[in-house]
């Protein structure tokens, strides 16, 4: 066999990346269990955790009845035990149900009783694949607003498996949002390295560099940017485009920096543009940048209205690479 | 007659009125202006939470998630009158100023403060429940509810994980005829909702929860039937809350005949009887234990009165294990 080959046998997709730190950290410690609907032997909505339930056994992969609640409630419980539960949303829509326990009991308990509840609650965000209304969402704004919970939203298969190791060994609750978007697309497999290793939370990453405008996005809009920074270079504009990878806590700095350097910026978010987090960075850059600003900032993000699921009503919802281009040619020529 | 000793039964008797001169003290507080917020009153309750908390075995590790009309559990958990004191001034205690009344806790002191949110932490008693069983450790996660709270969907659905997953769990649902001013008969059709066990396929049964030692008794035969591995039971405990909701609400709700029916049926004066009827305590020895518990509250008060208050910068500190919250970014920072 070739190196040629054995680097091509190891190229993994987003999905299978996110599987290979769930495996790894539950052979790393035995306190790790996950806990979910459908995740056992059926390997889960997505099949995220195919094969898990035939190495670990049914007491660490842990199938439940739909209970959205009694699923977090229990891995909070669990984590004041000594565990580190990872609660599988069976797509991220249903956290709703479970908004109670995240909101006002787990993010709450360290600051109230002075010990964490150390739990990751995952499952597939985001629309483009046609859901609907109830199978598409992007809820990170609704737990923003809710201190003590850390929202971690990766877009390489590299970032999933760092990100979601750092979030199993976090002594704190996080979120972590999986874009299903990009759970099987060709062009994210990578080759990730052999030994154990994690990306830290609150950690940003420049994924163009530019000289013109920042783009600050996350998730499956990574892309979206990358693909609009292309066409904007074919007409002369430098666009950089910024990765946040963790949302709470935001990383400031790199965000500012960013900024500093090319004095325009857009927030792209696939969520619903009122109330979406795009206004709390915005919001950041001015307090903190505002001097350094030479046009106001723009958010490029969703209608505000529900997911709609027949293809062109769901097009013209998200934020397409059109749509920032336009904004970007508008918001350079200010 | 009771298969409990002297010696539990005397234990018992105290952390009963412990608990009613804890709150008896906190009323003189409150009316001296010294209890910040309001205070909630288990007056009547005592006998459902001293006996089904007295029914643990700490020593195996059972950890009980006591509500608001649970001093009494609190306090025969390990919880101090001091701290209760701290809580209710709002001092720097046991959560140094961030929580209220009773709301304190830990799992290495058996037993975890609630949160509000009626029937949440019924869910994560089940994430307790399931530790236990995962550890293959003999503890029990006693959880309980009230009649109003049993409304609520977290309820069902940790109750039903329970149930699914056979945990060492007890859910006992103290009926005290009022949810804030709603009648229990407004928030279940059940006359009986120990019948709600059902649904879940466990057990149910219905105590008088005025009765110290059949909430005991009934306690300890569903821990250990969870010890056993035979999974959850459900407790109805019918007492009756002889106060308001909190202080401000006068009960005008409340049919005065009902009141004087269950004043005769005070657990604390039926406990006492049943002592000096059996020759387990005499005269002398409540008369001494009324004088030991006045000066164990005296001293609490003191010490409560003596412990400062937090510091407000330090509301900055604990959202996360790392890190400091951020003071708004205008105001100048903290040296």
């Amino acid at each position: 066999m070739t190196a040629e080959v054995t680097e091509q046998a190891r190229q993994v997709t987003f999905l299978e990346a996110i599987r290979e730190a769930l495996r790894e950290e539950m052979q790393r410690d035995e306190k790790v269990f996950l806990i979910g609907e459908d995740i056992g032997s059926y390997g889960g909505a997505f099949k995220v955790t195919e094969g898990l339930h035939a190495e670990f056994g049914a007491d660490r992969v842990i199938d439940t009845p739909i209970s959205e609640a009694a699923i977090v409630g229990a891995a909070a419980g669990a984590a004041m035990m000594g565990f580190k539960p990872v609660a599988e949303m069976q797509f991220i829509d249903f956290i709703s149900c479970a908004f109670d326990q995240l909101t006002n009991v787990v993010s709450k308990w360290r600051y109230r009783m002075g010990f964490g509840v150390p739990i990751v609650v995952r499952g597939p965000c985001g629309g483009g694949v046609r859901g609907g209304p109830f199978h598409s969402g992007n809820p990170e704004a609704f737990f923003a607003n809710s201190a003590g919970l850390k929202i971690v939203e990766p877009s390489t298969a590299y970032d999933a498996k760092g990100l979601l190791k750092a979030a199993i060994r976090d002594p704190d609750p996080v979120l972590f949002f999986e874009h299903k978007f990009l759970y099987r697309l060709p062009r994210l497999r990578e080759a990730l390295p052999d030994e154990d290793y994690v990306v830290p939370i609150g950690k940003a990453a420049v994924r163009r560099e530019g000289t013109d405008l920042t783009i600050v996005t996350f998730g499956a809009m990574v892309y979206r940017a990358l693909d609009a920074a292309d066409r904007l270079a074919e007409a002369g504009i430098s666009a950089e485009v910024v990765d946040l990878r963790t949302i709470v806590p935001l990383d400031v700095e790199t965000v500012l920096a960013s900024v500093r350097k090319t004095n325009r910026a857009i927030v792209l978010h696939e969520a619903s543009r009122t109330g979406g987090y795009g206004g709390e960075i915005s919001a950041t850059i001015t307090e903190k940048a505002f001097e350094w600003l030479d046009a106001p900032i723009i958010r490029v993000a969703s209608l505000d209205t529900p997911v709609p699921y027949s293809p062109p009503l769901e097009d013209f919802y998200l934020p397409q690479v059109d749509d920032i281009v336009e904004a970007a040619t508008k918001l350079s020529a200010y | 007659m009771s298969t409990l000793s002297r010696e539990q039964h005397h234990r018992i008797h105290y952390f009963l009125r412990l608990t009613r001169m804890v709150e008896e003290k906190l009323g003189n507080l409150s009316a001296q202006g010294k209890v910040i917020g309001s205070l909630y009153r288990s007056l009547g309750q005592e006998g459902t939470a001293v006996g089904s908390a007295a029914a643990l075995e700490p020593d195996k590790g059972d950890i009980a998630a006591p509500i608001l009309r649970d001093l009494g559990a609190v306090l025969t958990m390990g919880g101090t009158p001091t701290e209760v004191f701290q809580q209710y001034m709002a001092k720097n205690g046991p959560t140094r100023g961030r929580e209220l009344n009773i709301h304190f806790g830990a799992p290495e002191r058996n037993f975890i403060g609630p949160v509000s949110m009626l029937g949440e932490m019924i869910p994560l008693m089940a994430g307790i429940a399931l530790g236990f069983k995962m550890r293959k450790q003999p503890g029990v996660a006693l959880c309980y509810i009230g009649d109003g709270g049993a409304s609520t969907g977290p309820t069902h659905e940790g109750l039903n994980l329970a149930a699914v997953l056979d945990l060492p769990f007890i859910l006992i649902i103290e009926n005290n005829g009022y949810a804030y001013s709603t009648p229990t008969d407004r928030q279940s059709r059940l006359t009986r909702l120990a019948d709600r066990a059902l649904a879940y396929g466990i057990p149910g049964v219905t105590v008088d929860g005025n009765d110290v030692i059949a909430v005991y008794e009934a306690t300890r035969e569903a821990a250990d039937r969870a010890r056993r591995g035979e999974g959850p039971t459900l407790i109805e405990s019918v007492t009756f809350r002889m106060k308001g909701h909190a202080q401000h609400d006068n009960q005008a709700y409340v049919p005065r005949e009902v009141i004087e029916e269950w004043q005769a049926k005070d657990p604390i004066t039926r406990h006492e009887r049943y002592m000096l009827e059996n020759g387990i305590a005499d005269h002398e020895d409540i008369d001494r234990l009324f004088a030991r518990i006045s000066a164990e509250l005296d001293a609490a008060v003191a010490e409560a009165e003596s412990t400062p208050m937090p510091e407000g910068v330090t509301a900055l500190l604990d959202v996360f294990e790392n890190g400091v919250a951020e003071r708004a970014p205008w105001l100048a920072p903290i040296s």
